[in-house]
């Protein structure tokens, strides 16, 4: 290491960390010439762990995501799951006796219906079968519309015009008509049944969304250079198109996510989603519709758990976009 | 402007006669990472009819020098220290009073022509805009004012080209117009970013050559910033080297370039490669000599490629284009942009089709083979690409992108990957510990390393390299060369070398194929065709090319100047009618003058 090569990982033309970051000033100089190494450059992280630190600085995300991390951890805890029993000592299904009119006392805090349930065991079984419902979503119109997206940017030619013709036409139905439809008839399978329906209506987004990353990826150098080298097209899309729009596509998930709560709530509130005996939150709103003048707190609650996850939810899916596209936000001087 | 500087004794003897002047200049960014420092106290002036170079790789803070003249640094900059365009302190200046400075006083010429200007708009709308924004002219007269620019700057029928787009003009008339926009307002001083960094060589030589008029006819100071040691020995009265945001040296072109006396600079000069220097420069090593093998690593034959085009006839990129590259051998592939030499470059890695003629890879042709067939033959070709930062997958660790070609190809263990690569790492003089690094974590220089280990991953009987070291600074180039010739000279395999920089070319081809317009204009052995061109065009290149001694490039200039005098082309120039269209037109008169000089008496 005597000559002046490039061997030192300190040396020569070193660039500092953040070169994705707008102005690139410093670094990429001098042949050897001795550059006192700035205290920043120590650290050094990986694009996952950058976009993990951007992420946790931004403040409405990390509220969010404890509120709604208090609300999942709750609303699981309180009633169990299945065979595990929970915290909360009464039962959604049980009648209790009345205390005053059932507005909310210390025994239900939440309140009691009209017949005497209790109110917190009924919307904590809401929100539970509400989250399922949201996340299973978030999850199956993911898988969907990435693969699809990536399949139709990816192979262009016939693919793409079968696939994106088949999203378009997705599209032009009106999407409550389409859940209606198929909610009514996938609802006597339960909620699973549900979850599947209105996760095969909602990838048409991500789906649009993916194909135009993945159009502008495989013209990248290094698709090419992959290409070159002999790689065959699944491990292409698999290994170097997906993980590079993985930001877009938990950014859409995020959103897909808090829009499909909003969908099952809007269902289950004309009457095609979640059917009694099972419940949900919209279903909740849409039984005791008629009591909001005379037992506000029947509507308030499903609606209020409704608001903190679907802006929770939102409020993340914000945070990530800003985490994995750092070119939007200009750090203060 | 100096008669009417006596009501500010202080401004006259601080700014001298200087139309640009930083002093104590400091510029910093606040960024998530903590306060960078960007330029660190510096102090340089330009004076009216004077060309000011300011030197440096990337990221060296020249560009943001330059633009702390317009006011143009984004929000998280802090400056400190005080810019003078003329007489107006930039720091002291408004919104109002900025944009008024901004193309009247100081203008901006930019390194890639077609972003700076705008798409949508006519020539002749950009061209008039500044005119009226500042009262130079209206109406017919803009237009006419505008015609005249263009005439200039030396581009034919300009009245025609006033209705039309920049899409449809040339990279050098694009960058005419850049220039012409410039001057439109006749500023004080011109700011030249890398004015022909995006252009081909020749079209750089007439850039330059305009740009070199316009300060003798003009009497505009002109700060050229550049990375181009070729283009400071062209044009600069003055040189200033900057390093990591500081001027390590200033002095006249002839003392900097000649006897320079900061270790940077002669390092930085060292590394400039020159063209008629050969081969060997950077270090004893010398090209490997070829093996005369009966069967070439790359063989073409009348080669067509076409690229296809909706509801238009095909456009020919490749045009009956037939060479040989033998086993062990670098042939360069000159040209200019558009000349179809990267498109060869991808038709010899199979990613484009041949419309007609043949590519015989190792004797096997692309056209004749099957799927299995073709990844085995992919197995004995390498690549490397011209913008490292784009040709590495961002998400792969280095070590995994190294490992990536032996992955494909199922070779070896686990463990026996991960010795390759360490080996590799250490061939590309990169220390082991990079392995878990990300690409963005690398400076330039080191990723083209970590390209170039990817490439030899298979030990490649043919390399295709386009334009390697094009997107490096010069002194990262050279490291790039000495390494890439060590490599050639060890695992001996054909290269294809592809690029536009006949210097880079002249250090460590075997054989040189000029390419003009998808055809093959001239080739054959380096020392011909780069000592004893045949061709017109091939001379044209030669004598266009520019070395970074002031002495030597003005004879080379001469001569070029000749030869194109002796082909029966005109020079390129600025043309000034003789009652000096291009002094402000009504001074004193438009409003905004007025105020422009009240404002002046009063501070």
């Amino acid at each position: 290491m005597s000559d002046i090569r490039n061997t030192d990982p300190r040396g020569e033309d070193y660039e500092p960390v953040p070169a994705a970051h707008g102005i690139d000033v410093e670094g990429g100089v001098g042949a050897g010439v001795e550059i006192p190494s700035l205290p920043t450059e120590e650290r050094s992280y990986s694009q996952g762990q950058l976009v993990r630190r951007r992420f946790f600085r931004h403040k409405g995300a990390i509220i969010s995501m404890i509120l709604l991390g208090v609300v999942i951890l709750v609303a699981f805890t309180s009633l169990g799951i299945g065979p595990i029993p929970g915290w909360w000592d009464k039962d959604p299904a049980r009648q209790y006796e009345k205390i005053g009119t059932g507005a909310p006392t210390w025994t239900h805090p939440f309140g009691q219906d009209s017949i005497g349930k209790d109110y917190f065991a009924l919307v904590m079984l809401g929100t539970q079968k509400s989250i399922i419902i949201a996340l299973g979503v978030g999850l199956i119109s993911t898988i969907i519309g990435t693969l699809i997206g990536a399949i139709a940017g990816y192979f262009r030619g016939w693919v793409e015009s079968l696939l994106m013709r088949l999203t378009d036409l997705l599209i032009v139905i009106p999407l409550l008509v389409l859940a209606a439809v198929l909610g009514k008839i996938a609802s006597q399978w339960g909620i699973w049944g549900l979850t599947l329906m209105l996760g095969i209506v909602t990838w048409t987004g991500l789906a649009r969304l993916v194909r135009g990353e993945v159009l502008s990826l495989r013209e990248r150098d290094f698709v090419v250079a992959a290409t070159a080298v002999g790689t065959g097209s699944g491990r292409i899309i698999s290994k170097h198109i997906l993980p590079n729009a993985v930001g877009t596509i938990i950014v859409s998930a995020t959103l897909t996510i808090s829009a499909a709560i909003l969908l099952e709530t809007s269902l289950s509130f004309l009457g095609f989603g979640v059917q009694a005996p099972d419940t949900s939150l919209g279903l909740l709103i849409s039984q005791y519709q008629t009591a909001f003048t005379t037992r506000p707190w029947l509507f308030w609650w499903p609606g209020l758990m409704i608001l903190v996850i679907a802006l929770g939810v939102n409020f993340i899916g914000d945070g990530l976009r800003d985490a994995f596209d750092p070119r939007q936000q200009r750090t203060k001087a | 402007m100096t008669t009417l500087d006596i009501t500010s004794s202080s401004t006259a003897r601080s700014a001298g006669d200087a139309v640009l002047s930083f002093e104590d200049l400091a510029v910093t960014f606040g960024t998530e990472f903590g306060d960078v420092h960007a330029v660190k106290g510096i102090s340089l002036d330009v004076r009216p009819g004077e060309v000011v170079a300011l030197v440096g790789e990337s990221g060296s803070g020249k560009s943001v020098t330059s633009m702390t003249a317009l006011g143009l640094l984004p929000g998280n900059a802090r400056v400190s220290g005080v810019v003078r365009v003329g007489d107006k302190v930039v720091g002291e200046l408004d919104g109002q009073g900025l944009r008024r400075m901004r193309g009247y006083d100081v203008a901006m010429v930019f390194q890639e022509p077609m972003t700076a200007l705008n798409p949508v708009l006519t020539i002749g709308d950009q061209l008039t805009e500044a005119l009226q924004l500042h009262g130079v002219a209206y109406g017919k007269q803009a237009t006419g004012r505008a015609a005249e620019l263009l005439r200039m700057v030396g581009i034919p029928e300009p009245e025609r080209r006033l209705r039309q787009y920049p899409h449809e003009l040339s990279g050098g008339q694009r960058q005419r117009v850049v220039i012409a926009m410039a001057i439109s307002c006749d500023p004080k001083v011109i700011i030249a970013d890398e004015p022909t960094t995006a252009l081909d060589v020749t079209v750089q030589a007439d850039i330059l050559d305009l740009l070199r008029s316009l300060k003798d006819k003009l009497d505009t100071g002109i700060l050229l910033i550049t990375h181009n040691m070729g283009v400071v020995a062209d044009m600069a009265d003055r040189v200033a080297v900057m390093l990591k945001g500081d001027i390590v040296e200033t002095g006249t072109a002839e003392q900097v370039l000649t006897t320079p006396r900061h270790e940077y600079t002669k390092r930085l000069l060292a590394a400039v490669p020159h063209l008629g220097a050969g081969p060997g420069q950077f270090g004893d090593v010398q090209p490997a000599q070829v093996t005369e093998a009966p069967v070439p690593a790359l063989e073409l034959g009348n080669l067509v490629i076409e690229y296809h085009r909706l509801g238009k006839p095909p456009f020919r990129a490749v045009d009956d284009v037939s060479f040989t590259v033998g086993k062990g051998e670098i042939v360069g592939l000159v040209g200019e942009s558009g000349s179809g030499k990267s498109t060869i470059g991808k038709c010899a890695l199979g990613l484009i089709p041949a419309a007609s003629g043949s590519v015989k890879i190792l004797d096997q042709d692309y056209g004749v083979l099957g799927r299995k067939q073709l990844k085995e033959l992919r197995k004995r070709i390498g690549v490397v690409f011209q913008d490292p930062a784009a040709s590495l997958n961002p998400r792969f660790p280095v070590g995994e992108a190294i490992a990536e070609p032996l992955v494909v190809h199922d070779i070896g263990t686990a463990t026996s990957r991960r010795d390759r690569v360490y080996e590799l790492l250490e061939s590309v003089e990169l220390p082991r510990s990079y392995y878990n690094r990300y690409p963005h974590e690398l400076s330039g220089g080191q990723r083209q390393r970590v390209s170039i280990a990817r490439a030899l991953a298979l030990e490649p009987e043919l390399l295709v390299a386009d334009e390697p070291t094009s997107a490096l600074d010069v002194s990262v180039q050279a490291t790039v060369l000495e390494l890439f010739t060590a490599l050639q000279e060890r695992y001996r395999f054909a290269c294809l070398f592809v690029s536009h920089d006949l210097a880079v070319i002249d250090l460590l081809a075997h054989k040189v194929v000029v390419l003009q317009d998808g055809r093959v204009v001239e080739q054959g052995l380096r020392e011909e065709v780069l000592r004893n061109p045949r061709e017109e065009y091939t001379k044209r290149l030669l004598a266009a090319a520019p070395v970074p001694d002031p002495a030597e490039q003005r004879r080379r200039r001469d001569d070029r100047h000749a030869l194109l005098t002796e082909l029966g082309e005109e020079i390129v120039e600025l043309h000034v009618e003789s009652e000096g269209p291009a002094k402000r037109a009504v001074p004193g008169s438009q409003g905004e003058n007025a105020s422009r000089f009240g404002g002046f008496f009063g501070g």
